[in-house]
């Protein structure tokens, strides 16, 4: 039975390791390499010595890590609000969730800057409110950047904490209540440690999803928000020195690698 | 420690009254069960007292206090779900000491007030376990230590041994009994197990449809039910004509039984005899007679009656209650 089972997944294993696996290889092994010298770190030194690319990296977790919180703060509220609507209001609002989906990422982006532009519909109704005089510029800046990412990975964060959410018994509330506590210790007591894993784990892929994005700050940041992939992106494209772009993403993986294994530490004292 | 009066307490679902117009007097210490099938509003009832849910009429006291718009936090009340509803992040220890830690008591009093509570329910031990490592049965108790550790005006149980099996049911009523004569406290349980309500209670109160269809001690509820209703409910039930039309309850342990031909009996045949241990249960058809068969339970001694046999049935006038 074993081996029957094996010889069924063998392609798309072997698909796997020549497509995937072994590209990836290459490309982290690129990074150690150099003509005619064999194994060497100077692409490493290199990125140590020119603070563009460290300033570059600070600059992404920064945006990664404010983009991630305005996740949090949006995103909680709302899957909170979704778990107690009625079954079809609360399908809706999963569907308006969710609708982001299926519109291409680009659509999306794009979208954005009709929105936020200096005579988009943000700017137009400050103005008429009497809040500004001036329109106040959201594109081609980190504000922008942060807004368009924090858009398009909301569904990442909400749908797990929905999920998490809907299945907290309602009994749990009921139960705290009649033991005399407060809305405010049942929330922060009973609710919320029982959502705090899925909240962890939401926000952790949104803020690794946000380390990696291209598309977005590409072109709500207009080239003048430095990212870690649009700095790839020139890189690979514009320069060409894979040997440096490979580093890079070497060293972003490890990051990524790090804040994960963090969370699987906190995740692994919760639950113990 | 409180009594518990309701006073023509309602709630309506749209046009469907799940509790209608009840009447209640519990006095302090004693144990009564709200025994209906399910859909009597016996739980609708219950979520009432706890404040989970505002009556659309009627008044609630507790402890002479009109606590009607009082919110569940201000009540002082132990609840038990059947459902359990322990806290699945917190240890058994950090269960029973939340009520506490809500009324601002901590340190060793809070420690050895919530260790003395799991004594009571004798889970001494297992604090440091989760909820999710114990049995049905530990959990239920968890959740009875944690609806006690605080000295509730009074308790509230919600089918609390509905989710067991029957050996266990049957040694944790035992307990609850004895639990809640310690402690004292004015209980009330919604049961739809006939069975938990007779062996359980004080008194027992049996609704259906949102109605109070009889409020008294297990005996007289079984032996003179004040209606039709509860007579089939609690336990079983043959009805007997008596003159003037009017229908007699002769319970099956009240059913006499002798052998076939003999003078003071009527000559019955045994459709159905099953072996209960302690009992034997007959089914008989009385010979003449269209209605349902006559169920009787006879103590075993010796020699079962077999499926086809004839027999004479009788019974003590005394015996009968008439229903309407």
């Amino acid at each position: 039975m074993r081996s029957s089972g094996f010889s069924f997944i063998a392609p798309l294993l072997v698909l796997m390791v020549f497509a995937f696996n072994l590209p990836i290889l290459y490309m982290l092994g690129l990074a150690f390499w150099s003509k005619g010298q064999g194994f060497t770190l100077e692409h490493y030194e290199g990125l140590v010595e020119a603070p563009v690319y460290l300033r570059v990296l600070g600059n992404t977790m920064r945006i990664a890590l404010i983009a991630t919180l305005a996740n949090v703060i949006i995103g909680y509220p709302l899957a909170h609000w979704m778990r107690g609507l009625q079954n079809r209001a609360r399908l809706i609002a999963i569907a308006l969730v969710v609708l982001p989906f299926w519109v291409s990422i680009l659509v999306r982006t794009y979208a954005w800057i009709v929105v936020l532009g200096n005579g988009g519909l943000v700017n137009r109704a400050l103005m008429w409110l009497g809040l500004t005089d001036a329109p106040v510029s959201f594109l081609y800046n980190e504000l922008g950047v942060t807004i368009g990412m924090a858009n398009v990975l909301l569904p990442f964060l909400v749908l797990p904490l929905f999920a998490a959410m809907i299945r907290i018994d309602d009994r749990l509330m009921q139960a705290a209540a009649s033991l005399g506590a407060p809305p405010r210790t049942i929330f922060w007591k009973v609710y919320f440690p029982l959502t705090l894993p899925a909240l962890a784990a939401g926000t952790l892929l949104v803020f690794i999803l946000c380390l990696g994005f291209y598309v977005t700050p590409a072109i709500l940041g207009g080239g003048r928000v430095p990212m870690i992939s649009n700095l790839l992106d020139t890189l690979i494209n514009q320069i060409p020195r894979w040997e440096q772009a490979s580093a890079i993403s070497t060293i972003l993986l490890i990051v990524t690698l790090l804040i994960f294994a963090a969370y699987r530490r906190l995740d692994r004292k919760a639950s113990a | 420690m409180s009594d518990i009066r309701l006073e023509g307490v309602t709630k309506r679902y749209g046009p469907v009254a799940a509790a209608d117009d009840v009447d209640l007097s519990v006095a302090q210490g004693e144990f009564v069960t709200i025994l209906g099938p399910s859909g009597s509003g016996k739980t609708t009832l219950l979520s009432l007292i706890a404040g989970l849910n505002r009556p659309t009429a009627g008044r609630i006291f507790i402890g002479g206090r009109d606590v009607t718009e009082a919110t569940a936090q201000e009540r002082n009340i132990g609840l038990v779900f059947q459902s359990y509803a322990l806290f699945p992040h917190m240890t058994v220890l950090e269960n029973v000491l939340f009520p506490l830690g809500v009324r601002k008591i901590g340190g060793a009093a809070a420690r050895s007030q919530a260790l003395e509570a799991l004594k009571l329910v004798r889970l001494d031990g297992l604090e440091g376990r989760r909820p999710s490592q114990l049995s049905g049965g530990q959990q239920q108790r968890v959740a009875l230590a944690r609806a006690i550790v605080f000295k509730p005006d009074i308790l509230l149980l919600d089918e609390p041994l509905g989710a067991l099996d029957r050996k266990l049911r049957e040694e944790l009523q035992v307990e609850l009994k004895q639990l809640q004569r310690t402690l004292g406290v004015t209980t009330l349980l919604v049961t739809h197990d006939q069975e938990e309500a007779l062996s359980l209670s004080d008194r027992i109160m049996v609704l259906n449809h949102g109605k109070t269809q009889q409020v008294a001690a297990p005996a007289e509820a079984y032996l003179k039910p004040a209606n039709r209703f509860v007579a089939e409910f609690l336990g079983i039930a043959n009805f007997v004509g008596l003159d003037g039309g009017r229908t007699g309850l002769v319970r099956p342990e009240r059913v006499r039984l002798g052998p076939g031909g003999v003078n003071g009996g009527r000559p019955a045949r045994v459709i159905e005899a099953i072996y209960l241990g302690q009992m034997v249960r007959y089914h008989l058809a009385i010979e003449g007679s269209e209605g349902a068969p006559i169920v009787a339970a006879v103590p075993f001694v010796g020699r079962a009656w077999q499926a086809g046999e004839s027999v004479a049935v009788s019974w003590d006038a005394a015996d009968i209650w008439p229903v309407t």
